[in-house]
């Protein structure tokens, strides 16, 4: 890949201009960013269900252990381990990754910045035709001889090094590869995120005047870029282990397991916040707009998401504290762990503050926003008592880290999303949503999933160990009063899944019949409002905008309008 | 364009100027990512050395070629030297650039090949990548050094041909230049690393 950078440099604007494109030229051979945009979030959407209805299955097991799953059968021990790591790797890098960064970034970046598409268009063409390979070639790895990998996400070695140990000699390799490709579809598209929005801001939009939610888009990619090389490099030894007989993980033969917790962690934690700050920027803007209010110490939101960023490489090791990690090792990162949650707090503080007496309007995007809040105030508090090596000598490996950082990624990836999407849908396809549905849809799945989870911290607490497949072979585990909230979790689950027919319903009927929106349905003050909904090619017509001044500038005393477009000449 | 906003500006803004060429910033992210590839190959080399249990080079492996290598280490360097003459002389004159950067691509093959040569004689005497943890991390490390020398040197002979009919714009001079001189900069590193 290295040879698309220098080599990108004629700009592949060869589409802009002529509008009769054939299906495959606009559909799949686009380089328009918006287009590229759909695709990423229609085919993270797909993952999506693909990754719910794993963990159906696997729920299904442990609520009901031996039962015939609907739709799937019986869940060996095989097929469930294989479920419960597709499951954590397809959410991470199938789902929110591509439609945090890819589809919001690749949507809102040009928009926002006020330019006509990203630097290099055909980089980012190439970036979602390998980010689809690799989709197809993890859903492959279902239907080769073993199955599925099965080894967790986090993929330890040895169990993931030696096909005698995991039993799945072609899954596990499939599985190292796919994720590979992943990381080479968000390389591309990280370089085009970054230098755009260095390089195409429209005339007068400052480094301050850049949207917070494009600064965090920013930033993420820099994070992602930043901390993946580690995990590339263990990868590469991995896949040697797999297949060229190499012992880089193998204790018994010079090499050492620890290294891969070393390198995929390293990764691990920044990779958190990597998905973490897109839908922070997210419910920034849309609070900023439902409370009709400035963002609250806009400055400091950017040091601070700098900060937590330069943080975020100094933390790794609190995933490793009963790995043998020395405990004077443990104690320093037990202090960086805690030291990182202060920028976090920091930043839900700045935004309470911004509700502060704002003119708040409960619209569906807000309600996800505040949700957003909320919920992931629950996962970050939760974090510290892991963090605290001590306590997580208990905690480690049991629900209690399960449901943690399931506060922390539901809110982002889920959450987050939505409150993206139900905000920006009427700039992407025209049309507004059905509020009544959109609000239905809200508390379907916000209620249940508390429901889900919180059951989890006291199974958790209670001992209850991750990554095992049926409890009753586990006297101490087996008892009536666990089993039954297992099976609360497990309805609760059912009931939310239930519930995402509605979204889908309200999605294609407000797709086909929807109100027309206007230009700039929410009166916000950023660019991308500021132009036909959808925006034609080239985003902005023949007139590029010219910005004046900030994106929050709402309620200015001696305006009539409480809103102030950025590209509005005073 | 009838539903354009009210709002929008009427004349044309002037073409945003900006401070660093596109490619370089998207070859200076690139960069990064490398780095920390390295980065994480090199700490666990690092690791695994200080794990080990006995003298390093394990006195059972082969040994490294230590000189003839360091020799082919001034030879990367002077290709990376080369280069730099080369957008001197670009920024003055862009034919003139020819000769330091042909200059700059044949001692970057002659690097490669050397390397070449050194491995196949290696694997003779039985260093190879299961032959244990020094072999393993040898072929790795050098292994993917030597990708990127292979792919950068593609690249240097596309802009060659590009420089030849004066078609090589300067900001793609500027990336290439970046990616090489990571080629170049990055081997004494791995030579003190790998081979010491
Ligand atoms: C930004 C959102 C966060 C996300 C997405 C997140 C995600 C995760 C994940 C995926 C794990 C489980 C790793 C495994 O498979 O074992 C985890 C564990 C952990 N998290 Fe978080 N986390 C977040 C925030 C925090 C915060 C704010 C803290 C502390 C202040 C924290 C501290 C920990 C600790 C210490 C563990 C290790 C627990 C263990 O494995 O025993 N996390 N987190
Ligand atoms: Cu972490």
């Amino acid at each position: 890949m290295a040879e698309s950078v220098p080599a990108a440099d004629v700009h592949a604007h060869d589409d802009h201009g002529h509008h009769e494109q054939s299906f495959a030229s606009k559909y799949l051979f686009s380089t328009d960013h918006k287009m590229i945009a759909m695709q990423y979030m229609f085919t993270g959407m797909a993952m999506a269900l693909i990754g719910g209805f794993f963990a159906y299955a696997f729920r299904m097991q442990l609520a009901f252990p031996g039962m015939d799953v609907p739709f799937w059968g019986q869940v060996s021990a095989a097929e469930y381990n294989a479920l419960v790591t597709n499951h954590g790797t397809i959410m991470i890098f199938w789902v929110a990754m591509p439609v945090l960064i890819a589809a919001f970034g690749n949507y809102l970046i040009p928009l926002m910045c006020g330019c006509d598409d990203m630097v290099f268009p055909r980089l980012n063409r190439l970036s979602y035709q390998i980010f689809l390979l690799s989709a197809v070639v993890l859903i492959a790895s279902f239907f080769v001889e073993g199955g599925a990998f099965g080894g967790a996400w986090t993929a330890y070695p040895p169990l993931s090094a030696k096909a005698e140990y995991s039993l799945t000699p072609l899954g596990s390799t499939i599985w190292v590869i796919a994720v590979a490709l992943e990381f080479v579809a968000f390389l591309l598209g990280g370089i085009n995120f970054v230098t755009t929005a260095m390089n195409s801001r429209a005339e007068g939009m400052g480094m301050y005047d850049i949207p917070v939610v494009i600064w965090m888009i920013v930033i993420a990619s820099i994070l992602f870029m930043a901390s993946v090389g580690p995990l590339i490099a263990g990868a590469v030894m991995l896949v040697f282990d797999q297949t060229l007989g190499t012992n880089f993980f193998d204790p018994d033969r010079g090499g050492d397991p620890i290294l891969w917790q070393h390198l995929f962690w390293f990764f691990g934690h920044p990779e958190v916040y990597v998905v973490l700050l897109p839908a922070l920027g997210i419910t920034a803007d849309i609070m900023a707009t439902f409370s009709r209010k400035k963002i609250f110490a806009y400055k400091t939101v950017l040091y601070t998401t700098f900060a937590t960023g330069v943080l975020s490489f100094m933390v790794w090791a609190h995933h490793q504290f009963i790995a043998g990690v020395d405990p004077r090792m443990a104690h320093v990162f037990t202090i960086t762990t805690l030291l990182i949650s202060i920028p976090i707090a920091e930043l839900c503080f700045v935004y309470i503050a911004t509700l502060y007496k704002g003119s708040i309007t409960l619209s569906t995007p807000m309600l996800w926003a505040l949700a957003f809040l909320g919920e992931f105030l629950i996962g970050g508090v939760t974090g510290i008592f892991l963090g605290a090596s001590g306590a997580d000598v208990y905690f480690h490996d049991t629900y209690f880290v399960l449901a943690h950082f399931h506060y922390t990624f539901f809110p982002i990836a889920i959450i987050g999303t939505f409150a993206g999407v139900t905000y920006w849908f009427p700039k992407m396809f025209g049309r507004m949503m059905n509020e009544t549905l959109g609000k239905i849809h809200f508390w379907g799945t916000v209620i249940p999933f508390n429901c889900i989870f919180i059951p989890l911290f006291f199974l958790g607490m209670g001992g209850q160990h991750r990554r095992i497949y049926n409890y009753e072979n586990f006297p101490e585990l087996a008892g009536q009063g666990m089993q039954d909230i297992r099976i609360f979790a497990t309805v609760s689950l059912l009931v939310m899944l239930a519930f995402q027919v509605v979204f889908f319903i309200n999605f294609i009927m407000s797709l086909r019949s929807g109100k027309k929106a206007p230009n700039n349905p929410w009166r916000a003050n950023t660019l991308e409002w500021q132009t036909p909904s959808p925006p034609p090619h080239g985003n902005f017509g023949s007139e590029m905008p010219k910005v004046y001044r900030g994106p929050y500038e709402y309620g200015t005393p001696g305006r009539e309008e409480d809103f102030w477009p950025q590209n509005a000449p005073s | 364009m009838s539903s354009m906003a009210p709002t929008l500006h009427v004349v044309p803004p002037p073409t945003r100027q900006p401070v660093i060429e596109s490619q370089v910033i998207g070859t200076l992210v690139f960069i990064v990512t490398e780095i920390m590839t390295f980065a994480g190959l090199i700490s666990g080399l690092v690791i695994v050395k200080a794990n080990h249990l006995g003298p390093w080079p394990p006195p059972d492996q082969p040994r490294l070629p230590i000189e003839a290598t360091g020799f082919n280490t001034l030879v990367l360097l002077a290709s990376g030297v080369a280069l730099f003459q080369a957008w001197r002389a670009f920024k003055r004159k862009p034919l003139d650039a020819k000769k330091p950067f042909a200059l700059a691509i044949g001692l970057g093959l002659f690097f490669v090949v050397f390397q070449g040569f050194e491995w196949v004689r290696l694997i003779g005497e039985g260093l190879t990548l299961t032959s244990g943890a020094l072999g393993a991390f040898f072929y790795l490390i050098v292994g993917a050094h030597a990708l990127h020398a292979v792919v950068a040197i593609v690249l240097l002979c596309v802009f060659y041909r590009r420089l030849t009919r004066l078609e090589l714009k300067p900001g793609t001079f500027l990336g290439a230049q970046m990616f090489w001189y990571f080629v170049v900069g990055l081997w004494p590193i791995l030579y003190v690393q790998v081979y010491l």
